[in-house]
């Protein structure tokens, strides 16, 4: 389980940032996409593979890739909640995120303290990740599924 | 868009992320006997049909300086609150918005908006310019800060 706060974050140069801002979307799909990007960033090829290699290592980014919408699959993506014991919550923690359904799972001040996202091709299998979920923990998981989307679009400024 | 066989495999190989290689599409394409022209064209149309939102870097909030990331969430008159979504999704600081089931007594909440500040003091400025959008729709709210990552890792399909 990773600290969220307050770890010190490495320190990132102008070159990082730049990647950072840069490359949060759009990566192109040609045969050379590092190369298309490392022009614009004035790098290498070579510089920008080993600097994304770092900052992913350092988990200043956690993924690099593709990211998928389940809801455009014919799939789902599921908030969910539970109120759980201060004394268990480690324990219950590694049972919601060994279900290989749950995407996101954070700690949050509130009495529903564990909130995650789970993400499947189809609302059943999401429906019974919750109830494996319920059925280990003896927790109510409660379901904000999201009845209706007004935005999305995460782009942080570094 | 219904998925195939392929278009699955593809999603299976790319979940985790792109390699870090020069030729990042052949390799997944070899890695599934398909030519990467052929993964770039799958991926172009997963793109257009939204199944894939975007392709690029997913940074670690915390690493940025973002270390107060709010859930904050609002009882809206459910005749105004579509109205009202739409706006507060229009606000530059809200990364998400949605409205949400409430789950009375315990949950009385229909809205969700996501922001990201460098601060708990910038979150509650832009959750007061939240607030203030809402205006006499607003019945309740609260503020629900993550303290912990627990996992995340984006979808995952088997």
């Amino acid at each position: 389980m990773r600290r969220a706060d307050p770890k010190p974050a490495p320190p990132l140069d102008e070159i990082d940032r730049r990647l950072i801002n840069t490359m949060q979307g759009g990566f192109p799909l040609v045969e050379r996409p590092f190369m298309a990007i490392a022009d614009r960033l004035n790098l290498s090829e070579r510089q920008l593979l080993t600097r994304l290699g770092r900052l992913l290592d350092e988990r200043v980014l956690t993924r690099f890739g593709p990211l998928f919408n389940a809801d455009r699959m014919g799939g789902v993506n599921v908030l969910a909640a539970m109120a759980v014991p201060e004394t268990d919550y480690e324990e219950i923690a590694l049972v919601v995120n060994a279900q290989p359904e749950v995407a996101h799972n954070y700690r949050r001040e509130h009495a529903l303290n564990m909130w995650f996202v789970v993400a499947a091709e189809t609302p059943k299998r999401a429906e019974k990740a919750f109830a494996r979920i319920e059925a280990a923990t003896g927790l109510e998981v409660f379901r904000f599924p999201k009845e209706r989307e007004y935005f999305v679009e995460l782009k942080l400024k570094v | 868009m219904r998925l195939d066989d392929l278009d699955r495999r593809l999603v299976v190989a790319c979940q985790s992320g792109l390699p870090l290689d020069p030729r990042p599409y052949h390799a997944i394409g070899a890695q599934l006997g398909i030519s990467a022209e052929l993964v770039m064209a799958r991926l172009a149309r997963m793109q257009a049909a939204g199944v894939v939102r975007r392709i690029g870097v997913v940074p670690n909030h915390y690493a940025l300086g973002y270390v107060a990331n709010g859930m904050t969430v609002w009882d809206v008159a459910d005749d105004r609150v579509d109205a009202l979504g739409e706006a507060v999704g229009q606000l530059d600081f809200v990364s998400h918005c949605y409205r949400r089931p409430r789950r009375p007594p315990l949950w009385p909440y229909n809205l969700f908006a996501m922001v990201h500040g460098h601060s708990r003091a910038e979150v509650e400025t832009q959750a007061a310019a939240i607030a203030d959008l809402l205006g006499p729709a607003l019945n309740a709210r609260d503020i629900l800060y993550s303290s912990h990552i627990l996992k995340k890792t984006g979808l995952r399909i088997g």
